[in-house]
């Protein structure tokens, strides 16, 4: 457990359909235990790139690659039994919307329990300190109290800090979220991500943060990749994001309603250009 | 070198339950038209000669206690059944349909009076009280079907409300609201489209059920009269004779599971199709 | 001039025999020509009021004054009244009836009202917004997100109402899209002189969008907003 290895580390990695349609075509990056940023709107590929990274793609998509690796396993080729030694382990996910990520049936101190029984062996004292000592670190009050809660009981911003108490019990090596504050309302977005942003600082932690609005991720995340239909058109650091010469990082940087904007149109993609660019497949 | 994931099962594409459903649904509209074409036999002419004889060149599955053909009566015996589940459906469906959507687009007492007049008709035993109709009404195929469906709706009904509560709160509902639509135009235009697959695959799930009633109703001789071939009746008859001569009950009997199964494997595989997750 | 004006309403969501209050006592008054924005976080009742403003919700009590008529609580809306609001929603992918074309969507409203060259109106609309002929036969799956929120506008506009209500009309789309969306908002506020009203839970479009503002919290406003004349639209 080094400090520079690479975590993940793809090589032309293609998504198909099984009517031949391209989902995700020749994607290729690296990142070590950094703060990466995958950001896209929506048909970019980015959301099933995180579900290749996690081996949880609806059969329907078929993934090909030169080389694709996580924590320096192969990860298409992993059984499930296999799979279940990474994930949750040293892999964790966190995902959109906790209304659907949680198990509506079980209290959340179960739910952020059950990647310790599985992956650890630790007496029931012990666990169940740890578990109290995650929910204080995602900040939610009154840990003793609050284990005992149903999902539909929490806001959304309090959903989202459970998801990532259970994604960061076993303290892994890397965390995926996907879109973790789209869900949420504009107040809280901010406060979750600064959450995740201190813990990922905290543990020493690689974080691939997938998300659709650049201005978010410019303040969290060191590194960030751009994707377009499918397609990596961008790969910069945070803070060149501003002065970004690509079209389309560019427009989608600037394209944002703000009251200084007033009075004149928002900067919008030249759609025919990226067409003729980057093409459909 | 190119890894790619692990294999997936592999199906020939058009082996699927609706496809299989659909050809043998076709097969048997097929044999109930063209049956003449099939056979030279009368399904309806005695020849008591002949009566009881086993499967043989002469008489492919052999012959009843009245020296018919077994096979002729098999084919020719499609016709009442499929007639009477056409009918049974006609009606069905379409007042299942319009006492559902209007209970659940009108609400209030509108709704509570349709459902309670729903719910006393569906705990009624179907089979009991087709009877009790043929009773009154005199046996027949008509009265027949009359009697089935006057206690298949109620399904259709409750289905037809739940899915309209769920309409009124969606967007498109209200977005034509905005635009003045309202009342039957919106029933008729809108909400009846959306109602209505979920209408077809249940409707398909229950003709096997309808075909099994219809043939219990011949069985019970209150179905299609004598000498007409009609399955059910012909089991009747056939079970009298069933441990010497298996096959006068067995050939008809083995017409019903065939029935049955093709519109219950239709049903599912339409089900399937229907399912919106089944488009990727 | 005072296009809508509400005086201590309070709305109510009747669900079976349980009646929750979602909005107290707001007093609000948009002018003619201008962009009204209500925005707040999800639960503080700027849908509730939103939909009572468009005649999709009976339920509520005060004093509302709309296109100089006065309302009464459970009143449906009818006739001109109907016309004159319409609404554009929030999710793209629901407000379109899946099965109907979209110029079966467009002109049946049309067709209600006896309007006149039905299928010009239509392709009209459609150019306006960016679209193509060719859309006006297709399906909504058929569409992108972005599309099917344009097809929503014109099917707003054919009705040329006075008042265009806006429920987070770009919350479900992409960024890109966001931005086109709220351009021809724009445009098309100037060149049919339209009064909307725009709700949404991102402070940043009301401050970009609209004229004046209210914050609501918990269903009360919470703060009265006003922006410079110097930034307006030509």
């Amino acid at each position: 457990m080094t400090n520079n290895q690479t975590l993940i580390n793809i090589e032309n990695l293609n998504i198909c359909l099984s009517n031949g349609q391209s989902l995700v075509k020749d994607l290729s990056f690296r990142m070590g235990r950094e703060r990466v940023a995958l950001v896209g709107e929506s048909g970019s590929g980015k959301s099933l790139t995180a579900r290749t990274l996690m081996g949880l793609l609806p059969a329907a998509c078929t993934p090909y690659a030169n080389r694709a690796q996580l924590l320096e396993k192969p990860i298409l080729t992993l059984s499930q039994k296999q799979w279940c030694q990474l994930r949750g382990k040293k892999v964790a996910m966190v995902l959109q919307d906790p209304k659907y990520a949680l198990n509506p049936a079980r209290t959340i101190g179960m739910q952020i329990e059950e990647p310790l029984l599985l992956h650890q062996k630790m007496s029931r004292k012990a666990r169940s300190e740890k578990v109290e000592a995650m929910l204080d670190a995602v900040g939610l009050p009154n840990p003793k109290e609050i284990r005992k809660w149903y999902p539909h009981q929490l806001s959304g911003g309090m959903g989202q800090r459970v998801m990532l108490a259970i994604a960061l019990i076993n303290d892994p090596q890397l965390l995926i979220a996907d879109e973790p504050t789209s869900a949420l309302d504009h107040a809280m977005r901010d406060q979750v991500l600064e959450l995740i942003f201190s813990l990922v600082e905290e543990r020493d932690m690689g974080l691939l943060l997938i998300s659709h609005d650049l201005k978010q991720v410019a303040q969290y995340s060191e590194r960030v990749l751009v994707m377009y239909q499918g397609q990596l058109v961008d790969e910069l650091k945070a803070s060149e994001l501003a002065n970004s010469h690509h079209p389309y990082t560019k427009t989608l940087w600037s394209c944002q309603p703000h009251i200084e904007k007033r009075g004149s149109p928002l900067p919008v993609l030249d759609r025919n250009e990226l067409e003729k660019r980057y093409g459909n497949t | 070198m190119i890894i790619n994931s692990i294999n997936q099962k592999v199906w020939p594409k058009w082996l699927n339950t609706f496809n299989l459903g659909l050809s043998l649904v076709v097969i048997l509209v097929f044999i109930a038209i063209s049956a003449p074409l099939l056979t030279d036999y009368d399904p309806n002419i005695q020849n008591i000669a002949q009566r009881l004889a086993p499967p043989t060149q002469e008489h492919l599955l052999g012959t009843d206690r009245f020296g018919r053909d077994l096979f002729a009566r098999v084919l020719y015996g499609a016709r009442p059944t499929l007639l009477l589940v056409s009918l049974v459906i006609m009606i069905t469906v379409p007042i299942g349909l319009l006492i559902g959507i209007c209970a659940g687009y009108f609400g209030g007492w509108t709704e509570r009076v349709l459902m309670r007049f729903t719910d006393i008709v569906m705990s009624l035993p179907s089979l009991v009280i087709a009877l009790a109709l043929v009773s009154i009404l005199g046996p027949g195929l008509m009265n027949g079907a009359l009697a089935l469906a006057f206690t298949s709706w109620p399904s259709f009904a409750r289905q037809a409300r739940t899915e309209t509560l769920a309409l009124r709160r969606s967007d498109y509902l209200a977005a034509a609201k905005m635009q003045g639509i309202s009342g039957w135009r919106l029933i008729i235009g809108h909400i009846l489209p959306l109602c209505l697959p979920s209408a077809i695959v249940r409707a398909a799930l229950n003709l096997g059920g309808i075909i099994l009633s219809a043939a219990g109703l011949g069985f019970l001789g209150m179905g299609i009269q004598p000498p007409a071939a009609e399955w059910g009746s012909m089991v009747a008859n056939g079970s009298r004779v069933i441990f010497d001569q298996w096959w006068v009950a067995a050939v008809p009997g083995c017409a019903i599971l065939y029935a049955s199964l093709a519109f219950n494997l239709l049903g599912d595989g339409l089900r399937d199709k229907m399912d919106p997750r089944h488009d990727k | 001039m005072a296009i809508l004006e509400l005086n201590n309403v309070s709305v109510t969501h009747v669900q079976g025999h349980q009646r929750n209050t979602v909005v107290h006592d707001v007093d609000i008054t948009v002018n003619q020509g201008d962009c009204f924005g209500l925005v707040g976080p999800s639960g503080c009742g700027k849908s509730s009021l939103l939909w009572v403003l468009a005649g999709l919700n009976p339920h509520w009590q005060g004093h509302i004054q709309m296109l100089n008529r006065d309302l009464k609580p459970g009143e449906i809306f009818k006739g001109d009244l109907r016309r004159e609001v319409q609404m554009v929603f929030q999710d793209p992918y629901a407000s379109l009836h899946p099965k109907h074309r979209l110029r079966r969507t467009l002109s049946e409203p049309l067709k209600r009202l006896r309007f006149s060259d039905i299928d010009d109106r239509i392709e009209q609309g459609f150019k306006q917004v960016g679209l193509t002929s060719a859309m006006i036969d297709r399906y909504p799956h058929q569409l992108s997100g972005g599309q099917r929120q344009r097809v929503a506008i014109v099917r707003a506009l054919l009705l040329q109402p006075k008042l265009l209500l806006l429920d987070e009309p770009t919350s479900a789309l992409d960024m890109s899209v966001q931005a086109e969306i709220l351009n021809l908002l724009n445009e098309l506020k100037a060149q049919h002189q339209l009064t909307m009203i725009l709700v949404s839970h991102d402070p940043n479009t009301i401050d970009y969008m609209c004229d004046t503002a209210v914050t609501m919290k918990a269903g009360r406003i919470d703060e009265y907003r006003h922006y410079s004349a110097e930034f307006t639209f030509q």
